[in-house]
């Protein structure tokens, strides 16, 4: 890897971590297009608690690993929910990084003759 | 503001369903994978994760499309005109486990379904229209941006309508499939623009600074120009022809 993609790779993952750390705080809290959808017909409580009505949200289950650490792109433990969104944020950035381009780094096709 | 969950919760689509969605998902991730390997070289690979990184990373900023329904970009087309079909859809699906499996996001049961629409369907309809749509738009950072924003309104309504094909095979709840279909394609239609004002921007933006890490400029070039008649007799003659 040159030194130019390198420059060039941190400069994109700065982005994204900004992107992820901060603006993600000014995202729109509205369903999205999907999310609206399944919940079309359905009454809800301030809670989000189907009261009554029917949608595809009725039958819902929950996530199975709802009880994570990070579920909800938060951090279980911190009540600053600014602070929680965005190092939720910067660490799946990172972890997305890692993972992504450790695998796509391994697979890669060797040019033969380089090591 | 608490980023809520985006992708198919467990329950909406049965567990059958979801499981042979599971298997097709598997099979196609498989197939991109034997695909990929042509096209990663030591500047794809870590682009690749780069791009991965970014599309988590907008996947969060949701943006408002209508009173009450907010909308986010699924990262397809722009995965597409960045690092190619084949990687592509591997950056998108990298995406969704992290997000099924760290963030509680996506319901793991439903892991194939939401794999299925937006890493396969919505990245192939991308890519259709990037390569059909570069045979006839200038190679340049606006044509670049022109076809990832067309690109991305359709690809995104096709995913939406992959869920809509699943809830047709398996919904759990007995609503009008026209009705799902049409408020499902009208809202993504919407979400399709903001994905595509968001691509075109970001795929400008990398055509300006490093055109030569944009796999739609390197590698989706028009068919060789068909070789002149006489050398193209002459050759078959060297080789083929009676001697």
């Amino acid at each position: 890897m040159t030194r130019r993609l390198g420059w060039f790779l941190a400069g994109g993952l700065l982005v994204a971590l900004l992107l992820a750390g901060v603006v993600s705080n000014f995202a729109s809290g509205s369903p999205d297009g999907l999310d609206a959808t399944a919940r079309q017909g359905c009454t809800f409580d301030s809670h989000g608690e189907i009261t009554g009505g029917d949608c595809m949200a009725r039958r819902e289950q929950d996530h199975q690993l709802a009880d994570g650490p990070l579920a909800g792109y938060g951090i279980r433990g911190i009540d600053n929910p600014y602070l929680s969104t965005g190092l939720a944020g910067v660490l799946g950035v990172l972890v997305t990084f890692a993972v992504g381009g450790g695998v796509f780094w391994l697979a890669r096709r060797r040019s033969p003759g380089k090591v | 503001m608490d980023v809520e969950a985006m992708h198919i919760a467990n329950g909406i689509v049965n567990g059958t369903v979801s499981a042979v969605f599971a298997a097709f998902a598997a099979l196609a991730l498989a197939f991109c994978a034997w695909r990929a390997r042509a096209d990663l070289d030591d500047r794809l690979a870590p682009m690749a994760g780069l791009v991965a990184a970014f599309i988590f990373a907008v996947q969060m900023l949701n943006f408002q499309v209508l009173p009450g329904v907010s909308g986010h970009l699924l990262g397809g087309t722009l995965a597409v005109v960045l690092v190619g079909p084949w990687v592509g859809a591997l950056c998108v699906s990298t995406v969704l486990i992290i997000q099924c499996l760290l963030f509680a996001d996506g319901g793991l049961t439903a892991l194939g379904l939401n794999i299925t629409n937006m890493a396969i369907i919505g990245t192939a309809a991308g890519y259709l229209l990037v390569a059909g749509l570069l045979r006839v738009l200038p190679k340049t950072p606006s044509g670049l941006g022109a076809t990832a924003l067309v690109a991305s309104v359709v690809g995104v309504v096709a995913a939406s309508q992959g869920f809509v094909f699943e809830y047709w095979l398996g919904g759990t709840t007995q609503l009008s499939l026209p009705w799902v279909s049409g408020t499902m394609a009208g809202t993504h239609v919407l979400i399709g623009i903001g994905e595509g004002l968001i691509a075109a921007t970001t795929v400008a933006t990398v055509a300006r600074v490093r055109p030569d890490l944009v796999y739609a400029l390197r590698r989706f070039r028009k068919p060789p120009a068909p070789v002149p008649a006489t050398t193209a007799a002459a050759s078959a003659t060297v080789s083929g022809g009676p001697a």
